[in-house]
């Protein structure tokens, strides 16, 4: 199959997606996501990983069978999900109705020197999370693609799979807290209220 | 050898138990209920919601009563790694979770563990050795030997469980240990209690 060179600009796809987050909650895989997410407005209620590459997909899946009521957006990178791909199965088993993976796949590492992954040499992520059982999962490329799947992402009943096609294009560093447990009692504080520190 | 022995519903599990009886087959007497049904009574009264696992024998029993308990969420994984990052989300989210897995899948878990230790995520890891006690497959001793000292080494709290009476207790107080002070405890459940598998 021939490849099909990337257009879309992560920043603005990111900023897209965010400007209708409402009370969604939000988690970022590591690396550029955390800065996409930031860069379109620091919120409490962003988890961004610094770390434990691989579970973006998972924290995900965990926030949206305790949280049904809240949809729950998760937003990471090609590298990262290549790297907890069995994580699709279990969220296809799982069947969350409030949950969407969204891969910001510039089919590079980007953090690490710019090196190609695997989608950039042939592997269909959406075509994987629909076989994983996925409801909607689908490769998004042109602006016009992009617009048909905001809302879906926002309201279709989930698991909802897509796997947006960035450019390389490295966007200035917006740099969320480091901390881990000031990320977390931030989260917890803003969605559960006094609950969170019992 | 014979190739009989391979089949896996020829595989039987030995316990040191005077009755001999399987945690795997053997169902509540009306005396007394196996330690499983026991650890499903703690998990139920610790609001253990979202039960994730990677199964093993010695698990057996409990991940069938979990699956049949409507107010936990079974949820089998593909790697244990997954259920170290599922444990994030729960508790964001405000939910409590428990990971079920044997001692070959903690060198799994490795790396996820990290962010458990950085954002202070409580975690219980119920662990069933493998490799230790009687153990017949080679393979499985270098992980059983590692598993204690791995765990402890990414900052987990790591509790020894070695005759069946003493589990539901240690699993008790390791599960209050994990979530009022926000850190991961594993219970070791050793090869000791759940048998070893017997290759014939």
């Amino acid at each position: 199959m021939k490849h099909r060179k990337p257009v879309l600009d992560r920043r603005q796809v990111v900023a897209e997606i965010l400007k209708r987050r409402g009370d969604a909650l939000v988690v970022a895989g590591l690396g550029a996501p955390c800065w996409d997410i930031t860069a379109a407005g620091d919120n409490p209620l962003n988890f961004c990983t610094w770390g434990g590459m691989g579970g973006a997909a998972m924290i995900g899946l965990g926030m949206a069978l305790a949280q049904p009521r809240r949809r729950v957006l998760v937003i990471t990178g090609d590298g990262e999900i290549l790297m907890g791909l069995g994580s699709l199965a279990t969220v296809g088993v799982q069947q969350p109705r409030n949950l969407a993976v969204i891969v910001m796949d510039n089919e590079h590492y980007g953090e690490t020197g710019m090196q190609v992954t695997h989608t950039r040499l042939g592997v269909d992520l959406a075509g994987m999370a629909k076989a994983a059982g996925f409801r909607a999962a689908g490769t998004v490329y042109s602006q016009a693609q992009l617009a048909a799947w905001i809302p879906r992402l926002h309201r279709q009943r989930g698991p909802v799979f897509a796997a947006i096609k960035v450019t390389t294009e490295t966007a200035p560093l917006v740099l969320p807290i480091r901390e881990g447990p000031a990320l977390k009692q931030r989260f917890r504080e803003a969605l559960l209220g006094a609950r969170a520190f019992e | 050898m014979t190739t009989q022995s391979e089949k896996a519903d020829n595989m039987k599990i030995a316990t040191p138990e005077r009755k001999n009886r399987s945690p795997v087959t053997s169902h509540p007497s009306r005396s007394s209920p196996s330690w499983p049904d026991q650890l499903h009574r703690v998990l139920t009264d610790q609001r253990m919601r979202q039960v994730a696992y990677v199964p093993d024998s010695g698990h057996a029993r409990l991940i069938e009563l979990v699956r049949a308990d409507r107010q936990m969420r079974a949820i089998p994984l593909t790697t244990e790694e997954e259920g170290v990052a599922l444990a994030v989300g729960a508790w964001l989210g405000g939910e409590r979770s428990v990971l079920l897995l044997q001692s070959s899948g903690v060198g799994n878990c490795i790396n996820m563990l990290g962010m458990i230790q950085e954002c202070r995520v409580p975690l219980l890891m119920l662990v069933t050795m493998r490799g230790e006690w009687g153990e017949f497959n080679p393979w499985q001793v270098p992980m059983a030997q590692a598993t204690a000292p791995s765990l402890a080494a990414m900052g987990v709290v790591v509790q020894t469980a070695d005759r069946a009476e003493e589990v539901v207790e240690i699993v008790a107080a390791a599960g209050r240990l994990a979530f009022n002070t926000c850190r991961a405890v594993a219970v070791l459940i050793g090869q000791r209690v759940v048998g070893a598998k017997q290759f014939k």
